[in-house]
């Protein structure tokens, strides 16, 4: 892999493990992993695999135990909780599996959320989502709430929530896995579309071999390790990645 | 994150509902039985409350309350006019008398005798509510006051099953077989005993109550300018040997023997206490409900940058706005309840400091409620947002 000044992402040996004893579990052997900016990567693998807690740990949610890991260089796990809290803030979106999306506050409230926790002014951070909400298509819903929305239109709303601070990484949990296979490939080529630039840099987990297109590079997951990575595209063995 | 915290609990319709209702209660509760409370004591001191004019009350030393009268000689209040620092004393006379009614029965009053030239102790002109005070001065004048003349002293029906007659002026009372005719009605703060309270002269109550050796109930006095009434009461005390007490200290006095002796302070304490554990119970149980079904979204905060400080900050200010719109109404229908049952047998009173203690104890439910729910915050893993 040819390696840029500045690495997306670069993992180095990242161990982590969970339980002490004998029910001690090893979710990430030695994982080492690049990601250059502007690309869109991949991990899949069975589940239990470590893909999770891999993501984890690059998002800075989690501190690994052993290795290096670092995002556009700044070792998280170095730099304390205080200041990683604030890096997650403002570098790194989400797109969680779940999707996480504050019932109680509307699509646009839900977007502005990462805009306030960066202490950015309300009235600014309404405009901003205002824009984010129209980059995905769905301002003229921007005061509905969850509830009131399609999956396509909530997973949308989680991508505009995801994006609207500007972050150089941002990392998606299974994006797809509750949509249709037609929601499904339009949210993918919304990420592309919209979210990837050549200034961030996509992270998604998935299982969902029809989305596997979509991707730059294809992390494949096994036992805490990535046992191969391949450079996907249209090229793709579909086949190969579908692990469900 | 305050807009979005306070969006997430008023759009959570029933949980803040239900938090309301349980601050609420404990407000409305705690406000209403203490205000009772407050008005009950307050009942006790009424009689030193409504005598306005004197600075000090002197009395035998062995007496614990207003109502617990040991007659003194009736020279002592003259040695009390001696004593360095006194601008005046009077005697008073406070007892209970057996009135007799028109129709046969009897009813026990309190008679308030004031001393015959000055008439101090007598209700202020300005609660007279027929006649004036010096028409005590008539023979065998009384004055009676309004409730007790509209319930206790009223007249019997003219026919049967009609309406009783209030007192009035002119009317005839039988007081210990001496013949007593009222010339004023007057408003008075109810009482604890809540008897009628008859006022006269010094003179002529003494001649109502039956013989005994020493009639003097208190000597009422007042400071000269410049001297202040509680030294004023030591050097009282020291130079005759006699009990004296300003306003305030009598009062205190008597609320105290009050508190020590009667069982409504243990009664109201459980009724507040027990407003206070529901109410606390409620608030713990509905907050905590409320932010175990909101910990993913705080996860998804936490994950996406928020510090523990910043969610702590959310929890808290969603626990005071439901803490101070739940004292609001509350303490709001109880004031209510309080307009309502003004001028009636209950008793009620609501100080600042009842609204201020009240205001203390939901604060700290409030904190109660939310310590469970911060714990949960801080211990929070942001890592299980990803989980599905």
């Amino acid at each position: 892999m040819a390696t840029n000044e500045v690495l997306a992402v670069r993992c180095r040996d990242v161990k982590k493990s969970f339980g002490q004893g004998s029910a001690r579990v090893q979710a990430l052997r030695g994982v080492n992993l690049e990601i250059q900016p502007g690309e869109l990567v991949m991990i899949v693998g069975p589940s239990g695999c470590g893909k999770t807690t891999l993501i984890s740990v690059i998002a800075g949610i989690l501190d690994q135990d052993e290795g290096e890991c670092r995002v556009y260089s700044e070792d998280l796990k170095g730099i304390g909780p205080r200041a990683r809290t604030q890096y997650r803030g403002r570098h790194i979106g989400f797109v969680f599996q779940a999707l996480n999306l504050v019932p109680t506050l509307s699509a646009l409230e839900n977007v502005t959320v990462p805009l306030l926790i960066n202490g950015i002014h309300p009235r600014e951070a309404i405009a901003r989502s205002t824009e984010a909400l129209a980059k995905v298509e769905l301002v003229e819903r921007k005061d509905s709430f969850p509830c009131e929305l399609s999956g396509g239109q909530q997973q949308r709303v989680a991508i505009a929530r995801a994006l609207v601070h500007e972050p150089k990484l941002i990392v998606c949990d299974e994006p797809t896995s509750a949509l249709d296979h037609e929601t499904g490939r339009k949210v993918m080529k919304l990420m592309r579309d919209v979210v990837l630039s050549e200034d961030r840099t996509l992270l998604v987990v998935t299982h969902d071999a029809r989305i596997f297109e979509f991707a730059d590079r294809i992390a494949r997951m096994d036992d805490g390790r990535i046992v191969e990575l391949t450079v996907a595209g249209p090229k793709v063995d579909q086949s190969k990645g579908a692990f469900q | 994150m305050i807009s979005v915290a306070i969006k997430m609990l008023l759009r959570d319709r029933r949980k803040s509902f239900l938090m309301i209702v349980g601050l609420t209660f404990a407000s409305l509760l705690i406000t209403q039985q203490m205000a009772i409370f407050l008005g009950i004591m307050g009942r006790t001191i009424g009689f030193i409350t409504d005598t306005n004019l004197p600075d000090l009350w002197v009395m035998d030393p062995k007496v614990k309350f207003i109502d617990d009268i040991k007659p003194l000689q009736d020279t002592e209040f003259l040695r009390i006019r001696g004593v360095e620092g006194v601008a005046w004393a009077v005697p008073l006379y406070k007892g209970t008398l057996r009135a007799r009614l028109e129709d046969g029965s009897f009813q026990v009053c309190n008679v308030a005798g004031l001393d015959d030239s000055t008439l101090i102790g007598s209700p202020s002109p300005l609660r007279m509510v027929q006649g004036r005070v010096e028409d005590l001065r008539h023979t065998d004048g009384v004055i009676v006051d309004e409730a007790g003349a509209a319930t206790k002293l009223s007249r019997p029906p003219r026919k049967p099953g009609g309406p009783r007659t209030p007192l009035g002026i002119g009317d005839v009372l039988e007081l210990n077989d001496h013949r007593a005719v009222v010339v004023g009605i007057c408003k008075i703060t109810r009482t604890f005993q809540s008897q009628p309270l008859l006022y006269t002269t010094y003179s002529r109550a003494t001649t109502f109550a039956p013989r005994e050796r020493k009639l003097l109930s208190f000597v009422l006095a007042k400071a000269k300018p410049g001297v202040d009434p509680a030294k004023l009461c030591a050097r009282i005390r020291g130079t005759t040997g006699l009990a004296a007490y300003t306003n305030s200290q009598f009062s205190d006095l008597t609320i105290g023997y009050f508190m020590r002796n009667i069982q409504a302070p243990i009664n109201f304490g459980i009724s507040v206490l027990l407003s206070f554990i529901v109410g606390a119970a409620i608030a713990t149980q509905t907050f905590s409900n409320f932010t175990l079904e909101n910990l993913r979204y705080l996860g998804t905060f936490k994950a996406m940058g928020a510090s523990s400080g910043l969610l702590l900050r959310m929890t808290v200010l969603q626990t005071l706005l439901v803490g101070a719109v739940g004292f609001g109404t509350g303490v709001g229908v109880a004031s209510l309840f309080g307009v309502v049952s003004k001028g009636t047998e209950l008793a009620f009173q609501f100080p600042w400091q009842l609204l201020a203690g009240t205001a203390g104890a939901i604060f700290l439910i409030c904190i109660l409620s939310s310590l469970v729910s911060l714990r949960r915050v801080v211990v929070l893993e942001p890592a299980m947002v990803f989980k599905s």
